[in-house]
């Protein structure tokens, strides 16, 4: 379980160059840093959903990301906020 | 036979016979929801977000929890994913999108319209939100923090917009009546 303000990577990770696969986890923030915001609750993982296998429930995190480190360039103090699933982070 | 050449009506009839004969779900269940699907309008959040404006325990809960401030004012919420409130203030301003699809919450502000689920949308809301922003003639002070919120799993998300200068003693239907699903969004910001 990750803390409010804990610094998280998104995997990066690319199931969808394996095989058929339902992720949601967006492409563009796939192996950028953030920081966790809150624990919004756990639900049925979609991957498995998908499919109709047997889906155990994932932890659901709210993560922002500044928007100028996950689009090089943008000096505006602006940022993502996401919702990923526990097993798409890692500490950073 | 190909599914997609099948008559239609006649496909749905036989789900639907399906599913109350396996008691999966029955005809009153069905005609309920859509029932609830039909009558689900911006109009429902506006509502919300015009309570907010005026009582500031309402306020406190909706940010807590939107489906349970929802239900407070007898938006049906049964079966609905989980809603969450993301305030607007004078430092932050919140702008939701779904770039993997089009989730949107429907059970207050009804169906998404076209522009949502655009590709061009989409993609420009993460990208270049200031300059989407700028697209409806939204401006946001460049010290203001836009937020871009990814509605990307199992929440579906409303912004409360902040209230605009002029409407001070207001009734709540009037406060309603200049809130639009666009603000809702965060595309734009209610003005009078």
């Amino acid at each position: 379980m990750f803390p409010a303000g804990a610094a998280v990577r998104v995997k990066n990770d690319w199931p969808e160059a394996r095989g058929p696969v339902h992720i949601r986890t967006p492409h563009y923030v796939r192996g950028q840093k953030g920081t966790i915001v809150r624990h919004l609750g756990d639900f049925p993982n979609p991957e498995d959903l998908a499919f109709a296998r047997p889906a155990a429930d994932c932890r659901l995190y709210h993560v922002a990301f500044p928007m100028e480190a996950v689009w090089d360039g943008n000096g505006a103090p602006d940022e993502l906020l996401i919702e990923l699933y526990g097993h798409w982070l890692e500490p950073a | 036979m190909n599914i997609l050449d099948t008559d239609g009506a006649r496909l749905l009839d036989a789900v639907r016979g399906l599913l109350a004969q396996k008691g999966i779900v029955s005809a009153a269940e069905i005609a309920e929801r859509i029932a609830i699907t039909d009558s689900a309008s911006p109009g429902q959040g506006a509502r919300m977000v015009a309570k907010a404006w005026i009582d500031p325990a309402y306020r406190a809960s909706m940010l807590e929890d939107g489906s349970k401030a929802a239900e407070a004012l007898d938006i049906p919420m049964r079966g609905m994913p989980p809603l969450g409130v993301l305030e607007n203030t004078p430092e932050v301003h919140n702008l939701v999108v779904c770039t993997l699809c089009s989730c949107y919450p429907r059970a207050v502000l009804g169906y998404p319209p076209f522009w949502y689920k655009s590709a061009a949308y989409r993609s420009k809301a993460v990208r270049d939100p200031r300059g989407l922003l700028a697209e409806w003639k939204t401006t946001i002070a460049a010290d203001v923090k836009v937020r871009v919120v990814d509605s990307t799993a199992d929440y579906r998300w409303m912004v409360l917009p902040m209230r605009p200068a002029g409407t001070e003693g207001w009734t709540e239907a009037q406060l309603a009546a200049i809130v639009r699903e666009g603000d809702m969004v965060g595309v734009t910001v209610p003005s009078i």
